[in-house]
């Protein structure tokens, strides 16, 4: 098993005829993922990769079963296509765009408050690279063959950051279940603490390793979760450690602007909560392996 | 994006949220002027900066006389004025803000924030007013009122009156108090605001309510629908080098380091910064030249880093994925080959056909020092900069 998408996880693109979408629409393809279709405004009807365009994503999801979208629609309408997308029943969405207002991904969230939980839809990102469960699919924009199969599951904000710890995971054999890219925005679809949780209940997931950075609390609200709530072990490293305080550090939400949101006190309470740091970036994959063994 | 106080004050105003009678100067006999259009017989003069505590800096003056209000822009106009949100290198005064003085009888803190907690607009007050909110916290965090706005139906009148009355306002001020906590928050949504803070919101002798200072901040990925509020940048105050970056599509903060850092992504920018501080030494800069990494980026990611003299040595650290490293390297090639260089040069890539962009960074005959690691590229800047130092 694996967690959010598998082989079997049917998904559409959003923003599918465009340069970006169409490019790693291909790559998705390319790495085998269940890619049936795709939505562009105007352009239902016509045929793009060999796969149906939709007007809606309701008339995608009632003619092909999707269950998972991928957003690359510009960040101004990328908050009314998230809600489209919950409208019409996918299920996990991710959602790549950078730049999306902060009010808006408020609305988005509220928005999607008023479906019931098996209803719902899980977002994930703005602002992320996505989801790859390597070997069976992938619904991102990550480079895949940098993921070996495995039970690691690895949760973070960051793009390259994650590239790196998969990276020094497989130079030592250590493979991933899932890798959950959660984005760098200050308000987001899914938290730390909803992927460890789900990560909790994966079979196939044995040890989880959470990269966070400076900025707000869900480092620190993941901390308290696993401590009261896990019983697989969860690595964390934190990045951040010379970022002035109240600095933008690229990532919208990289910002520390209150008690508990620098990277040595993040730290702090995370040990208090009992997870294993990785106390720097180029020991990432020596501290998963010390866990794992 | 920040804007000036005067600026927060008009749009604020327009929300009804009341403030005193004010006007903006760029020269001492401006300033003068202003005081006696004003009239009344105190004015405060105010160094428009964006910053907060300017009254620690003396960027604050009152006056009793228009002569005092000419010399006081005397003063203030071009200094630079250092407070501990400027930084050490400060900010310089070119605009005035002269206001009626007023009779205060009590202060009243009181911002609007976006909480990522809560993932909403949340209302922090306090009765104890003046004091930075970050010091309210540690001394008096019992004082701190907190109520979180619902998106779907924006900010309720009995949520307003609830901080009105844990405040501890008299009934005669409840429903100017109610306009302004209103207004703040309709301000803060239409706009698209990640922050208004008033501090102080002043109870005056009279039994007025004035916001004596005012402060916005709006959502830079928001501009594209607010022109009237892009209109309001004030590029004196930005950091000269970070706003050439962010013309360009880089993401760049200046440090006080040496060790100039190029590097793909935010987070494993952060992380490389880290990696040098391990090393024992010190980045002069965050940058993000985005998960592209292309020539184009490269070379100016270049200009920008050999912009800070401080620079002694650069590291350059891209983890290629979907664009492949050798492309990268004929990237930094190209970028070298431009530029006169005369510092050492670390690179580090990872990720897609690593082998080969190595090779060509190699067999370039460019001075650049090769790294595997992420250790490896830290340790060898820390040596190459202190090498260079000497």
């Amino acid at each position: 098993m694996s967690i959010l998408v598998d082989e079997n996880t049917k998904m559409i693109v959003q923003g599918f005829t465009g340069k970006i979408g169409s490019f790693h629409a291909q790559e998705m393809l390319d790495y085998g993922s269940n890619l049936v279709g795709g939505v562009t405004p105007g352009k239902g009807g016509s045929t793009h990769l060999g796969l149906p365009v939709f007007n809606t994503v309701k008339d995608a999801v009632r003619e092909t079963g999707a269950e998972a979208s991928i957003l690359f629609v510009p960040p101004s309408f990328a908050a009314d296509s998230a809600m489209e997308a919950a409208d019409a029943g996918i299920k996990v969405c991710v959602a790549i765009t950078d730049g999306i207002p902060a009010h808006d991904m408020i609305r988005v969230k509220r928005y999607m408050r008023r479906y019931t939980k098996s209803e719902k839809m899980t977002m994930i990102g703005p602002n992320c690279a996505g989801i790859i469960s390597p070997g069976k699919a992938m619904l991102g924009i990550m480079p895949g063959h940098i993921y070996k199969k495995g039970n690691v599951g690895i949760v973070g904000r960051s793009g390259t950051l994650g590239y790196e710890a998969a990276s020094q995971m497989k130079a030592l054999d250590i493979g991933v279940s899932t890798s959950v890219g959660i984005g760098g925005d200050p308000i987001n679809g899914s938290s730390f603490r909803d992927i460890l949780s789900r990560f909790e209940e994966d079979p196939d997931t044995d040890v989880i390793l959470m990269i966070g950075e400076i900025g707000g609390p869900q480092e620190v609200d993941a901390g308290q979760f696993a401590k009261e709530n896990m019983k697989k072990p969860v690595v964390a490293y934190i990045a951040g450690l010379t970022a002035p305080k109240g600095r933008v550090m690229g990532h919208a939400g990289a910002i520390v602007s209150a008690y508990g949101e620098s990277a040595v006190e993040k730290v702090e309470l995370l040990k208090e909560c009992g997870v294993t740091i990785s106390k720097n970036p180029s020991v990432i994959g020596e501290t998963i392996k010390s866990v794992l063994s | 994006m920040d804007i000036h106080e005067y600026q927060s004050k008009e749009i604020l105003s327009e929300y009804g949220v009341p403030i005193a009678a004010g006007g903006l100067a760029y020269s001492p006999e401006q300033a003068a002027y202003r005081a006696t259009e004003i009239g009344g017989d105190a004015w405060v003069v105010k160094a428009q900066i964006h910053s907060g505590a300017r009254g620690k800096a003396g960027g604050i003056k009152v006056c009793k006389s228009e002569d005092e209000v000419a010399k006081a822009a005397e003063e203030l106009l071009g200094k630079k004025l250092v407070t501990h949100q400027t930084g050490p290198q400060g900010k310089v005064c070119h605009r005035l803000y002269v206001e009626a003085g007023c009779n205060i009888d009590r202060e009243i803190y009181m911002a609007f924030v976006l909480d990522r907690q809560k993932e909403s607009v949340t209302v922090v007050a306090s009765a104890e007013g003046g004091m930075e909110i970050e010091q309210l916290a540690i001394e008096k965090p019992d004082s701190i009122i907190k109520i979180a706005v619902e998106a779907a139906v924006g900010m309720q009148p009995f949520q307003a009156r609830e901080i009105v009355f844990a405040l501890g306002l008299d009934k005669s001020q409840v429903n100017q108090a109610v306009t302004t906590i209103l207004g703040c928050y309709r301000a803060m949504r239409d706009l698209d605001a990640n922050m208004v803070e008033i501090n102080p919101l002043v109870v005056t002798k009279e039994g007025n309510l004035l916001a004596v200072d005012a402060k916005m901040g709006f959502d830079d990925n928001a501009l594209f629908r607010h022109s009237q509020i892009s209109e309001l940048r004030d590029k004196s105050q930005e950091d000269i080098r970070e706003m050439n970056a962010a013309d360009r599509g880089l993401s760049y903060v200046g440090l006080d380091g040496n060790i100039g850092c190029i590097i793909n992504g935010a987070g494993l920018a952060m992380a490389t910064m880290d990696m040098i501080m391990h090393a024992g030494g010190e980045p002069a800069n965050f940058l993000d030249i985005g998960g592209g990494a292309s020539p184009e980026r490269v070379s100016k990611a270049f200009n920008l880093v050999l912009s800070d003299d401080n620079v002694k040595c650069i590291l350059i650290n891209i983890f290629a994925g979907i664009n492949r490293c050798d492309w990268v390297a004929e990237g930094i090639i190209q970028a070298v080959q431009k530029i006169e260089l005369k510092l050492p040069v670390v690179v580090r890539l990872s990720g897609t056909n690593v082998e080969q962009g190595r090779k060509m960074l190699k067999d370039s005959g460019l001075p650049l020092i090769m790294a595997e690691t992420l250790r490896e590229a830290a340790d060898k800047a820390v040596a190459a900069w202190k090498e260079n130092s000497k």
